[in-house]
């Protein structure tokens, strides 16, 4: 099966600045993947890539197996991306603005999927307003939609929720979500890692233009191995033994104690036992991507 | 086809729907160098023979204006897209540099020729303006329209910034209309003067123009229309090549 992405050792100079050094991802269709990484690791330069609108300085990139720079046409018709900076066009309405977007797609009657669309992003009432009267969050929106009414089957969505409300957030979700279920390939770049854990079933991280990790987001999970406990203690006082394992020490009086393994926690227990010391609030927590990430980024350099 | 129809009917919207700026105030302008001019100039010169001074400036001024509203629209229009940023929206979809070229140009003459038509239709009240050879007077609008069309994109896609264009705008395009033999026959011109307008491209399209009307010129129609024509197909090349690289649209 033809991949629905395939970045072939991309590179990108600006001058004297490597932004993506011979990059290599491959994305199967349907997948839901997160390209992660600081400010400046070459996660937006990597997307302009594939949309056409960075010229890669070296090597190939696909979509859907059309070359974005031989067969550019093709391969911007099965590409849909929302960008990240939130620009509009001042002089139309919602509905035109679809309307117009449909039209360089080459589809003429577009109406009833820019309904669906508009629905489904809470833009039905805002349809006839301008654009220059929405707020930031609308706007956000209207950039999604637009994004999709050419039904693209591979989706990119650069930082959709920087900024953005909870409502909008959770409706946006929904939305993509259902566009995975129904078989959209997505791409997505988030700096909030635990959307990224939540959404992606894969996962690729850059630091300053380089691959550093590609696996499943499980695989990604399981290399920080072990768990945290937090506990809070009557009498306040934890038993010596106990003091290594201690991570941190909050001022609310909550203890956190890294465990290599879920089964430690029965051995915590019995020492608090001894040392009569009770239990109030206890909460088994398991190490999420935000530590992965941070673990990874910290690793070289 | 409907990318290319799409984009053109975009360009065409963004002029027309503030067509009091861009329409109304062009013509209005001209308007006022009509009156001024012809106030001021009327009996003191006799430029062609038999010909009023006020009839023998509203072609020009007509001309004038096409080329200036005609290179104002591809310019702006590609620039603020780029400071905006919404210039990706006709960046991510499958258009055709071929599409992307034509609809640009093609929305530029529009508003260039709605402006002259609307010149026309405001002067020709004023004065006693014949219309010798039409079909000449409009290959030669379409020409000139066209070559200030395709200047307008390269000088938006080169211009970052807003200062960057009315350099072009002030010390190119304002040079080159005025100093055309708008105002003045070149034959009045002394000697240097008068080659020098020789190479400005746009003295043909103005003489060529006004020879639409009055059925007489500096130089032989065909002559102009041929250089005109030249310019036109040389710059389109040079601009859809520009847009084929993806110069400083797509970096």
């Amino acid at each position: 099966m033809i991949p629905a992405i395939q970045v072939d050792q991309v590179s990108k100079n600006y001058g004297s600045l490597q932004a993506l050094s011979s990059v290599s991802i491959e994305v199967p269709e349907g997948e839901f993947f997160g390209l992660l990484g600081p400010n400046g690791a070459g996660k937006t330069t990597l997307i302009n890539i594939l949309a056409g609108l960075v010229l890669a300085s070296g090597g190939v990139a696909r979509v859907m197996g059309y070359d974005v720079r031989g067969e550019y046409r093709q391969a911007r018709r099965v590409l849909g991306v929302v960008p990240q900076e939130l620009v509009f066009d001042p002089f139309f309405t919602v509905r035109e603005t679809l309307t117009i977007q449909s039209g360089y797609f080459g589809l003429r009657n577009n109406q009833a999927w820019i309904d669906e669309v508009m629905h489904h992003l809470h833009l039905a009432d805002k349809a006839d307003t301008n654009m220059r009267a929405l707020s930031g969050g609308m706007r956000r929106r209207v950039l999604v939609a637009q994004a999709l009414v050419h039904k693209p089957p591979v989706i990119v969505l650069d930082e959709p929720t920087a900024g953005v409300d909870v409502e909008l957030r959770q409706a946006l979700w929904k939305f993509v979500r259902r566009l995975n279920r129904d078989g959209h390939t997505i791409v997505l770049t988030t700096h909030y890692l635990e959307e990224a854990e939540a959404l992606c079933s894969r996962v690729a991280m850059l630091k300053q233009g380089q691959l550093v990790a590609l696996d499943t987001t499980q695989n990604l999970l399981r290399m920080h191995s072990g768990c945290y406990i937090e506990l809070r203690l009557e009498p306040d006082m934890l038993p010596q033994t106990l003091a290594p394992l201690v991570v941190e020490h909050r001022e609310d009086g909550a203890y956190r104690l890294a465990l290599k393994d879920y089964v430690d926690v029965e051995g915590v227990m019995a020492q608090l036992r001894t040392a009569q010391v009770r239990v109030q609030e206890m909460e088994v927590l398991r190490p999420d991507l935000e530590e992965v990430f941070v673990k990874i980024m910290n690793r070289e350099g | 086809m409907t990318g290319f129809y799409t984009l053109f009917y975009k360009e065409w919207l963004r002029f027309w729907k503030v067509n009091v700026q861009t329409v109304l105030a062009p013509v209005l302008t001209a308007l006022m160098f009509l009156l001024v001019f012809s106030h001021s100039l009327r009996g003191h010169v006799e430029v062609f023979p038999g010909v009023d001074y006020a009839a023998f400036l509203v072609p020009g001024l007509a001309m004038m204006s096409v080329l200036q509203n005609a290179f104002a629209n591809s310019s702006s229009s590609l620039m603020q897209s780029k400071m905006t940023g919404n210039i990706v929206f006709v960046l991510l979809p499958p258009l055709s540099h071929g599409e992307f070229f034509l609809a640009y140009l093609l929305a530029a003459m529009a508003r260039g020729l709605v402006v002259g038509c609307g010149v026309i239709a405001a002067t020709v009240w004023f004065v006693d303006l014949p219309l010798e050879h039409p079909l000449w007077a409009f290959l030669f609008a379409l020409f000139g329209s066209g070559i200030l069309g395709a200047l307008g994109i390269i000088a938006g896609i080169y211009s970052d910034k807003v200062d960057q264009l009315a350099l072009f705008q002030n010390f190119i395009i304002l040079p080159l209309t005025f100093l055309s033999g708008v105002f003045y026959s070149i034959q009045s011109l002394p000697p240097f003067w008068q080659g020098l307008s020789h190479l400005n491209p746009v003295f043909y399209m103005i003489d060529g123009f006004r020879y639409g009307f009055f059925g007489h010129a500096d130089v032989q129609p065909l002559a102009s229309l041929t250089i005109v024509a030249v310019c036109f197909f040389a710059l389109s090349l040079i601009t859809f090549w520009l847009i084929k690289t993806g110069y400083k649209l797509r970096q």
